[in-house]
């Protein structure tokens, strides 16, 4: 296999690494992707998140269908219509925008999810209890509800990241020059797929490790929490945060 | 409009969404055996074991499922139906091991030592009271990952060519010309996921429910 005729032969490394700097930038844009992919989907899932706890029936609707329909179709067809469809209504975007928007609303879902679970699992009595002290809906969301909520909602938050930046591969299939697309287009032109695609793996897991087990050691945290307080026998279905796949 | 909905159209996505279904359904079959000895071996086993299982588990599910496409089409150097399945198995089986290790946790430790003191030995511990428990627990996540592979066989078609319903749909689109058609048959495509998540996803609701007492 490391012969010098194998995939990993030393030549095909020795090649990888004088080009070392397109898999740099490779590196960089999946990064860029993915930090503004990601503010772009908290501030949607923050905002559906708290609309789907609202009471209010259009803004409770609206967030349903949302995250129903985000989740329940696949990313690549939801980046295939912007990418091949909107065009033909005169619409062309570029391949960064497409990837930061398209990752953004589709994360936006299932961060929306999240963030309405959290809050489900801070006792309704709070929110009354606030009622009750003058404050008001947004006084009590911002003041009382959301700090509780943040500690149970940060770990699958987290693993959201997680597999936001593993889905920012997807520009890789509309030419996007992220860390996929890189590591296919040199070994394409070349064949040297052996390093190539361990390098990209090796990138992706170096993202996406640190921040997964970030995320089970926050959630050890919040099982060690009283039942009031989200803990493990919280209303909150523990399995439904824990993985939180996509 | 009229020229969409044909009879010959319709075979045609049919026939994509029978391939996208049955890709799905392989590698979750496959991939619900794996992903159970895995979490298994990651959480009740010791040594050398649970090291396997965990690196297993840490190394494929934190690189993206797309790679694995990659990696398997050019290991295969073939665009076949089994390529896209062990794709799709191998991914999918440490993602489900990742949710057995979290289902196994959640099951009490009484659990356990009530079984024992029974006279319940090892296996059967695991068959007849922490694996039923566990999975009725993970079911959410579970199906939840079950759809995430159906929705990622939307890859196949541009990796390796899988005529799966994205496929399909792709092929259909390069017929027409009219934005009207083109977002059509894109809406129909999100349509037909939608309609298979969502009923896999209600259905694991009420299984849940069911198994809640």
């Amino acid at each position: 296999m490391f012969s010098s005729t194998g995939p990993f032969a030393w030549f095909k490394w020795q090649a990888l690494f004088a080009d070392w700097q397109i898999f740099a930038q490779g590196f960089a844009y999946t990064l860029v992707v993915a930090f503004s992919a990601l503010a772009l989907a908290l501030l949607i899932g923050i905002i559906l998140g708290i609309a789907s706890c609202s009471n209010i029936k259009p803004l409770e609707l609206f967030s349903r269908i949302y995250v129903e329909f985000f989740q329940n179709t696949p990313l690549l067809i939801q980046i295939f219509f912007l990418y091949n469809g909107l065009p033909y209504a005169g619409i062309v975007l570029s391949v960064t925008t497409i990837g930061i928007i398209g990752v953004g609303m589709y994360h936006g879902a299932y961060i929306a999810e999240v963030v309405r679970s959290g809050i489900g699992s801070i006792a309704k009595g709070q929110l009354e209890a606030a009622y009750s002290q003058g404050f008001t809906y947004w006084q009590a969301m911002t003041h009382i509800i959301l700090p509780q909520a943040k500690t149970i909602i940060l770990p699958p938050l987290t693993m959201q990241a997680v597999n936001l930046i593993k889905n920012t591969s997807v520009l890789a299939v509309i030419s996007g020059a992220d860390i996929m697309f890189t590591a296919k287009s040199w070994s394409s032109s070349n064949i040297y797929y052996g390093p190539a695609y361990v390098v990209a793996g090796l990138l992706y897991f170096i993202l996406c490790y640190p921040l997964a087990n970030l995320a089970k050691r926050l959630e050890d945290k919040v099982n060690a929490l009283p039942a009031e307080a989200g803990g493990k026998k919280s209303r909150l279905a523990k399995q439904d945060v824990t993985v939180g796949n996509s | 409009m009229k020229d969409i909905f044909t009879t010959a159209n319709m075979l045609f996505v049919l026939e994509g969404l029978k391939m996208t279904l049955y890709i799905s359904f392989v590698s979750i079959l496959l991939s619900t055996l794996f992903g159970t000895i895995l979490g298994v071996l990651r959480s009740l086993t010791g040594g050398i074991f649970r090291l396997l299982a965990a690196a297993y588990i840490e190394i494929v599910r934190n690189i993206p499922n797309l790679l694995w496409i990659y990696v398997i089409f050019v290991v295969f150097r073939l665009k076949s139906v089994e390529a896209g399945v062990v794709s799709f198995t191998i991914f999918t089986s440490a993602a489900l091991g990742e949710i057995v290790r979290g289902g196994l946790n959640s099951v009490g430790a009484g659990q356990w030592e009530a079984a024992r003191s029974q006279g319940f030995n090892t296996f059967q511990v695991l068959r007849y009271v922490i694996l039923p428990q566990a999975f009725r627990n993970m079911i959410p996540a579970i199906v939840s990952q079950f759809v995430t592979v159906i929705k990622d066989t939307s890859f196949l078609w541009s990796v390796i060519a899988i005529q799966e319903l994205t496929g399909k749909v792709t092929i259909l689109m390069g017929r027409y010309f009219q934005v009207g058609q083109v977002f059509t048959l894109y809406l129909i495509l999100a349509l037909i996921y939608f309609v298979v998540n969502y009923t896999l996803s209600l259905l694991s609701r009420r299984l849940q429910q069911k198994l809640t007492y």
